[in-house]
């Protein structure tokens, strides 16, 4: 809660004191900044790097980075990849063996050399966490690889206040208000001077915060962090149909509608790897000349692809109309049995970055009020 | 490395032991482990089998004895076709156990039939021993069997020993000189197999066509569909719930199965490429 009592400021260049202190402490910092025309999580150096004053423009298969007079670090929808980049690699070394005179001898996966600080990670994407949290950590056989990347993460969240149009985490209970997950929040305010409504969420996070140059907020300070945040929620533009949509997709097993996402979609898997859930791996074994040394790798891989139910004889899902219902059905319905939650966050990455601009949020639309064959949807 | 971490992702050594060729193209391989070996298989159970350098399969366990697995494996790809080649005394790779187990002590007081299909017997094969072992806590019992051709039955000694106890049917899809028994699908045996339908408990394994067949027969005979248990296949890249290949609609099979109630699996098989 962005309560007044225990709310407190810091300004533009406290955000650099924070970077020094998570520094001081050994964390390496991913955050947003301005790469390759997007705003992408990267290794930061320097609160420098945050993209200060950049929005992006998103759309069904459109994105565009848009510079913003206020000079706001914290205004910008989900880019083209998330930390799950960094949590879940996209390759990682399971394993090598090595033949010895006592026997074959196992290395596992390597350990981590670096401790990340997530900064200004929205609350869609730490809801995300949550979720590969509960799929690769909290399952009977954690992922050693995940779980030793993600032991001991710091999470500094930035609320979102300036929603884009492919977004739709209200609709998913996700954001834009940061209600879990985090060790500081920090919720951004540029009417009245460039400031920064800062709250613990963790004792890590309170620890932290004594070492930051803080004034308290003032009431007005608080309201107008509520207000923007309840803009975001009640401004952005898409949200899922109401329901169950678990119900809503398990009723729809055998939709005709399948066939006509299936004659647009490019079954590319970009949906996939932008998206911040997306958690599936295939693994490859590769060895050395002399066949002493082997080694396991695994990197993602996507329901899209042919190969992905490959079984011996042929694939199970050899047409695009089921890969993408699959895919959908996962995302908003079958994940809710196999792991208790949503896989989908309401990010909106795989509405900007779908070639074919294909909308999740439209096609459950669809499923849940089907045109009539022959109409175009 | 805790032994969580070993048996969800780097592969034990184990040590090839026993090797014997069942048909022309499948083996069933006996495991030692030299050292602290994995937790106790159950009957249904599976393991991720790797040939270093080759890559890894789920593979049922087909028997075990003391620490010993046994796997009974047929060569249809490049992983399958570097297992069964291997020699004795060859290293393999094992992680596991994975996956729900038949409960065979659910069936005690009840009639037992057994519906294999093929490579489907290997997965069963555990539940017949159980059966086996304490026959007189079941009713009657019937293995029934189906195999493409009379050359690619498995396990025959077993079959012969299985019989002094309970019944056991073999019918082929083809007929081969010499074949005196009966021929078609494995369905046609059910008919005879003097099961009382309504205190039957059965568990099946096999191509998911003939599972599929089975079940069907099965219930349509006035056997409880909450009584059939089917062993369902899938792709499979780590066996523990982290790959996502194994889905089935709600299900992750290396975890929710393989073993799973027929209620369950149902309107799950009847939807193509789920
Ligand atoms: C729970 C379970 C228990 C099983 N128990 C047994 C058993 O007891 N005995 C038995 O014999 N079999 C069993 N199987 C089946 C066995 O796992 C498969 O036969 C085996 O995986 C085949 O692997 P392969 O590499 O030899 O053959 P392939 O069919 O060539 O390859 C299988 C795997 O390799 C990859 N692959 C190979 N070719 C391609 C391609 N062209 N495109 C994409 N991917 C490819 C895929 O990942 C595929 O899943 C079981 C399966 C499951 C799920
Ligand atoms: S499915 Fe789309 S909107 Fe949902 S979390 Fe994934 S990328 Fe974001
Ligand atoms: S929905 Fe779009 S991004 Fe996803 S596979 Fe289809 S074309 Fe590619
Ligand atoms: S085999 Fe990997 S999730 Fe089931």
């Amino acid at each position: 809660m962005r309560t007044a009592e225990s709310a407190q400021l810091i300004d533009v260049t406290g955000l650099e004191v924070l970077f020094g202190v998570l520094h001081e402490r050994g964390y390496t910092i991913v955050g947003p900044t301005v790469r390759d025309g997007t705003v992408t999580m990267a290794e930061l150096d320097s609160a420098t790097q945050l993209p200060w004053g950049w929005s992006a423009d998103t759309g069904p298969g459109h994105y565009r980075l848009r510079q913003r007079a206020d000079g706001a670090g914290f205004a910008h929808c989900a880019g083209p990849q998330s930390v799950k980049n960094f949590l879940h690699p996209p390759r990682a070394r399971l394993w090598s063996t090595d033949r010895t005179a006592d026997g074959i001898i196992a290395t596992g996966p390597e350990p981590p050399t670096k401790r990340y600080a997530l900064v200004g990670v929205h609350p869609c994407d730490v809801a995300a966490l949550a979720v590969l949290d509960r799929v690769l950590a909290h399952g009977e056989h954690p992922d050693p690889v995940y779980t030793a990347r993600r032991d001991g993460v710091l999470v500094v969240t930035a609320e979102c206040t300036e929603p884009g149009a492919t977004c739709f985490c209200a609709s998913m209970g996700t954001g834009p208000a940061a209600t879990g997950g985090y060790d500081l929040a920090l919720t951004e305010l540029v009417d009245g001077g460039h400031r920064f409504l800062i709250r613990p969420g963790s004792p890590a996070g309170a620890d932290l915060l004594a070492r930051l140059p803080t004034r308290p907020a003032s009431p007005v300070d608080v309201a107008a962090a509520d207000t923007a945040v309840e803009r975001a929620a009640v401004t952005m533009p898409r949200r899922m149909p109401d329901g169950s949509l678990p119900e809503l997709i398990a009723a729809n097993r055998e939709s005709p509608h399948w066939a006509d996402v299936a004659s647009r979609c490019l079954t590319c898997g970009n949906c996939t790897m932008a998206c911040p859930t997306c958690f599936c791996v295939s693994t490859t074994d590769v060895t050395d000349l002399t066949g002493e040394h082997t080694e396991r790798w695994r990197q993602w891989d996507s329901c899209f692809s042919v190969d992905f139910s490959y079984v011996h004889g042929g694939p199970v899902r050899a047409s695009g109309a089921s890969r993408y219902r699959q895919w959908i059905s996962h995302k908003l319905g079958t994940w809710h049995e196999q792991f208790g939650m949503s896989g989908c966050v309401g990010c909106g990455r795989c509405i900007a970055w779908c070639p074919a601009g294909i909308d999740i949020t439209r096609e459950a639309a669809a499923l849940a009020a089907p045109t009539p064959a022959g109409e175009p949807s | 490395m805790t032994a969580a971490t070993i048996s969800g992702v780097i592969p034990l050594p184990y040590r090839v032991a026993g090797r014997r060729e069942d048909t022309a193209d499948t083996v069933t391989l006996e495991l030692d482990r030299d050292g602290e070996g994995l937790p106790e298989f159950g009957p249904g159970q599976f393991a991720m089998l790797t040939a270093y350098g080759i890559g890894e399969v789920p593979i049922s366990v087909s028997g075990s004895r003391g620490t010993r697995l046994i796997h009974t494996i047929r060569a249809v790809g490049a992983v399958t076709r570097a297992l069964c080649a291997t020699r004795s005394g060859d290293v393999i790779g094992v992680r596991g156990p994975f996956g729900t187990r038949w409960d065979v002590g659910a069936a005690a007081g009840h009639d037992v039939l057994v519906v294999a299909g093929g490579i489907g017997l290997a997965p069963l094969r555990p539940v017949v021993e159980c059966l086996l072992a304490d026959r007189r806590a079941y009713g009657h019992v019937a293995v029934l069997i189906g195999a493409r051709r009379p050359g690619e039955l498995l396990y025959p000694g077993d079959l012969r020993r299985w019989a002094a106890h309970v019944r056991v049917d073999v019918i082929v899809d083809r007929a081969e000189p010499g074949w005196r028994g009966r021929v078609g699908l494995v369905t046609g045996l059910i008919p005879a197999a003097g099961v009382d339908a309504g205190r039957a408990v059965a568990y099946v394994c096999g191509p998911e066509v003939m599972m599929r067949a089975t079940a069907r027969a099965l219930v349509d005979r006035g056997v409880q569909a909450e009584r059939v248990w089917l062993s369902l296949e899938r792709a499979m890249r780590c066996g523990a719930g982290w790959c996502g290949h194994c889905q089935l609609g709600p299900l992750l099979i290396c975890r929710d199965g393989p073993v799973v109630g027929y209620p369950v699996a149902e309107p799950l098989l009847t939807v193509r490429e789920l």
